[in-house]
C-alpha cells in the first residue's frame, strides 16, 4: 500500500497538523488497512483504494490528535475535600451568632436599658427550654409548620399550570404578567384586615393571605424558567421528533427546572412570611396557638424573653426549611447542569 | 483539471435521499419581506455527501430547515425518500440535565422505544463516535468537540435507520423497511479550533463510510466543502439560489493523501467563484 511519506505539495495545514505527532507508522498503515477492508464504500463512491487506505492512516493519526484534545480538553472535576468544606461553610456563620450573643450580654451587663426591655441572654434560654420541655413549642411550631407547608403546596398546584399558561399564551401574559408582578411587591400583610373581613378569623383567611404571597413568586419564577431557555432547546426537540406534550415533558419543564425551583424557594419564604403577618394579627382562640400567635402574646404580656424566643423560632424554620429542603434540591439540579458558580 | 458540471447529474436512478424543485422561502409579508431562496433545485443521491457552500446569509441554513421539515417552503416541492432525517447544528445543543448517553436516548425515548432497548442503541452509537466510556459524563464535563461528538451520536439516533451501526441498531430503531437515513448538518464545526475541526472531520468521513448515510453538510469554508463533500454546491446571496456544482470527489482525496495540487486549484476555483458572487453584491 503507497503510503507517502511527506506530502508532496502539500499545502494542508490539517495533514501537517495529523503527521506532526510521534505516531509509528507501522501501527497507522495497519489501521488503514482495516479500514479500507471494513469500510463500506457508499453507493457511488468513488474513492480509490490508495486514497481510502491513506485516509485510514491520516485518520489514525488524527485520531490520536483525538484523543489527546480528549485528554487536554475535559474539564478537571476537583474532589471535593468533604471535611474541610463542611467546616469552611458551617464555622463562619457559627462565630457570628457566638459574637452577636457575647456582646448581647456585654450589654445586658452595662445595665444600659431596664431588663424589660432587654434581657439576659440566659433568661431567654431558660423561657425557651422551659418551653421545649413542656412540649409547647412542639405544638406551636406543628400548627404554624404544616400551616405554611399545606399553604405552600397549594401555591405550587395554583401557581404551576398559571405559570405555564402565562408563559406560553400570549393573551394570559399580556393580561395576567403585570398584575402577578404588582401582587409580588405587595407585602400580603396588607391583605390581612380583608381576609379576616370576608372570611372572618378562621383558617381560611390565613391560608388566603398565605396564597397571596406565595402563588405569584411560583407563578413569575416559572415564567421566567421558561423564558430563559435557549431556543435551540426546543428546536432540537422537533428536530429529534418531539411533539407539542412530549416537547413540554421531555424539554421545556427539565430546561425551566433551575428557575422554577428559584420561584419556588422564595415562594416559601412569602409563604413563611405571609403567615407570620397572618398569624400575628389575626389573633383567635379559634385558631390556635401559632408562632404569631406566640410573638403576639409575648407582646400583650410585656414578656420579652418570649418575644425573643418566638422570633428566633421563626428564624429557625425559615432557615431551617431552606437548608434542609431546597438548598440541597437546588446543589442537585445546578451542580447536574455544571451550574456550580452560584453555589461556592 | 478539474471536474466540473455544467448541469447537476442526472439522476442515474430513482435512489435519491431528497429532491428540491424551485423551492422559495420567502420570510414576512409586504414591503418588508425578505426572500431567502428563490427557485432552489437540488439533488442529494442516497448515500451521497454533499457540502452546500455560500456566504453567511445566503439562506444555508434557511434550506437545512426546509429540508428538515422544521419550516415549510413558500413554493416548490421537497420530496425525501428518507425517514426523519438527523439534524446537527452548529452548537451541541445537548440537554444539560441529561448525560451523554441520556441525550443520545432522547429521540429514542421520543420514539417510544423501551429502556433495554435504548441503552443498546445509545451504547453502539456512542462507541461509534469514540465515546465508548463516556455515556455517563454530564455536556458540562465534556470538551467541545467531545459535545459535537455526542451531538453527531444523538442526531444519527433520531434517523429512523442506521443500516451498517450493527444488527442491534437497526433492530432496536425498529426500521422494518430500511429507508436511506439522511444526515443535515448546519456549520456543526463552525465553533471548533482548528485541530479539533480536522479531528471531527475525519470522524465524520469515518462515520459517513460506516453508515451509508447520506449528507448534506452546510459550511461558509470552502476547504471544508472540498475536504468532505463528494460534490461542492454553491449557494448565491439574496436570493440564495444554486450557482454551480463540482465534483470534488478526487480533490477531498487528494486533501487526505496530500496530493495538493489538484485539490488547491478546486480550491482556488471555488473560493473565486464564492468571491464573484459575493462582490456582484456590492455592485447591485
Ligand atoms: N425567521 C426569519 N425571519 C426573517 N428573516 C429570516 C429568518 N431566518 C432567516 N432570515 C433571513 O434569511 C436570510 C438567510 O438566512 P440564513 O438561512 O440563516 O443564512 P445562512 O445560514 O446562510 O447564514 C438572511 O438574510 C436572514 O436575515
Ligand atoms: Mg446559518
Amino acid at each position: 500500500m503507497p503510503q507517502p511519506d511527506v506530502p508532496p505539495g502539500s499545502t494542508a495545514s490539517e495533514v501537517e497538523l495529523g503527521r506532526s505527532t510521534p505516531e509509528p507508522q507501522g501501527s497507522t498503515g495497519a489501521t488503514g488497512a482495516a479500514d479500507t477492508a471494513g469500510g463500506a464504500e457508499p453507493a457511488g463512491g468513488t474513492r480509490t483504494a490508495t486514497a481510502t487506505g491513506t485516509a485510514g492512516a491520516d485518520l489514525s493519526d488524527l485520531s490520536a490528535v483525538g484523543a489527546g484534545l480528549d485528554a487536554l480538553d475535559a474539564p478537571q472535576r476537583d474532589s471535593g475535600r468533604g471535611v474541610r468544606r463542611v467546616l469552611t461553610a458551617a464555622l463562619p456563620p457559627v462565630v457570628a451568632v457566638v459574637l452577636l450573643v457575647a456582646v448581647w450580654q456585654v450589654l445586658w451587663a452595662a445595665a444600659l436599658w431596664p431588663e424589660y426591655k432587654l434581657p439576659a441572654p440566659l433568661d431567654v434560654w431558660t423561657s425557651f427550654w422551659s418551653r421545649v420541655r413542656d412540649g409547647e413549642v412542639v405544638g406551636i411550631l406543628w400548627t404554624s409548620v404544616h400551616r405554611a407547608v399545606l399553604g405552600f403546596l397549594a401555591g405550587v398546584l395554583i401557581g404551576t399550570p398559571l405559570g405555564l399558561l402565562v408563559a406560553k399564551v400570549r393573551v394570559v401574559r399580556a393580561a395576567l404578567g403585570p398584575i402577578l408582578t404588582g401582587l409580588q411587591n405587595l407585602p400580603s400583610v396588607a391583605w390581612v384586615p380583608a381576609a379576616v373581613l370576608w372570611f372572618g378569623l378562621n383558617d381560611a383567611a390565613i391560608y388566603f393571605v398565605v396564597l397571596l404571597g406565595s402563588v405569584p413568586s411560583i407563578t413569575n419564577g416559572l415564567v421566567s424558567g421558561i423564558d430563559q431557555i435557549p431556543p435551540i432547546l426546543p428546536r432540537v426537540g422537533r428536530a429529534l421528533g418531539a411533539g407539542r406534550l412530549a416537547s413540554a415533558r421531555h424539554i421545556l419543564l427539565p430546561a425551566a427546572l433551575p428557575g422554577y425551583l428559584a420561584g419556588l424557594k422564595q415562594g416559601w419564604a412569602f409563604s413563611w412570611r405571609s403567615l407570620m403577618a397572618a398569624e400575628l394579627i389575626a389573633t383567635s382562640p379559634r385558631l390556635g396557638v401559632g408562632l404569631g400567635t406566640f410573638l403576639n402574646q409575648g407582646q400583650s404580656f410585656n414578656d420579652m424573653p418570649t418575644v425573643i424566643a418566638a422570633i428566633f423560632l421563626i428564624l429557625l424554620v425559615g432557615v431551617g426549611i431552606e437548608l434542609l429542603a431546597f438548598r440541597p434540591l437546588e446543589r442537585a439540579v445546578l451542580r447536574a447542569r455544571g451550574l456550580t458558580g452560584a453555589l461556592g | 483539471m478539474t471536474a466540473t458540471l455544467a448541469v447537476p447529474p442526472l439522476a442515474t436512478s430513482q435512489d435519491s435521499a431528497v429532491e428540491l424543485v424551485g423551492v422559495r422561502k420567502t420570510f414576512g409579508r409586504g414591503p418588508a419581506a425578505v426572500t431567502a431562496l428563490d427557485g432552489v433545485d437540488l439533488r442529494v443521491g442516497a448515500g451521497e455527501f454533499v457540502c452546500l457552500l455560500g456566504a453567511s446569509g445566503c439562506g444555508k441554513s434557511t434550506l437545512l430547515n426546509l429540508v428538515a421539515d422544521l419550516d415549510q417552503p413558500s413554493a416548490g416541492r421537497i420530496v425525501r425518500h428518507t425517514a426523519r432525517p438527523a439534524v446537527m447544528f452548529q452548537e451541541a445543543a445537548l440537554m444539560p440535565w441529561l448525560t451523554a448517553a441520556r441525550n443520545v436516548e432522547l429521540p429514542l425515548r421520543l420514539a417510544g422505544l423501551r429502556r433495554s432497548e435504548r441503552r443498546v442503541v445509545a451504547g453502539e452509537l456512542l462507541e461509534l463516535v469514540r465515546l465508548g466510556g463516556l455515556g455517563d459524563k454530564r455536556p458540562h464535563e465534556l470538551s467541545g468537540g467531545m459535545r459535537q461528538r455526542v451531538a453527531l451520536a444523538r442526531a444519527l439516533a433520531s434517523a429512523g435507520d442506521l443500516s451498517g451501526v450493527g444488527a442491534g441498531a437497526g433492530a432496536g430503531a425498529g426500521a422494518a423497511a430500511p429507508a436511506p437515513a439522511l444526515l443535515l448538518m448546519d456549520e456543526p464545526f463552525a465553533a471548533l479550533d482548528a485541530i479539533t475541526r480536522d479531528v471531527l472531520q475525519a470522524e465524520l468521513l469515518r462515520v459517513w463510510r460506516a453508515t451509508n448515510t447520506a449528507v448534506l453538510f452546510v459550511t461558509h469554508d470552502v476547504r471544508e466543502a472540498v475536504r468532505l463533500g463528494q460534490r461542492v454546491v454553491l449557494l448565491s446571496s439574496r436570493p440564495g439560489r444554486v450557482v454551480r456544482e463540482w465534483d470534488t470527489r478526487q480533490a477531498g482525496a487528494d486533501l487526505v493523501t496530500g496530493s495538493g495540487e489538484h485539490a488547491a486549484e478546486v480550491i482556488e476555483e471555488i473560493t473565486s467563484r464564492l468571491r464573484e458572487v459575493i462582490s456582484s453584491h456590492a455592485a447591485a
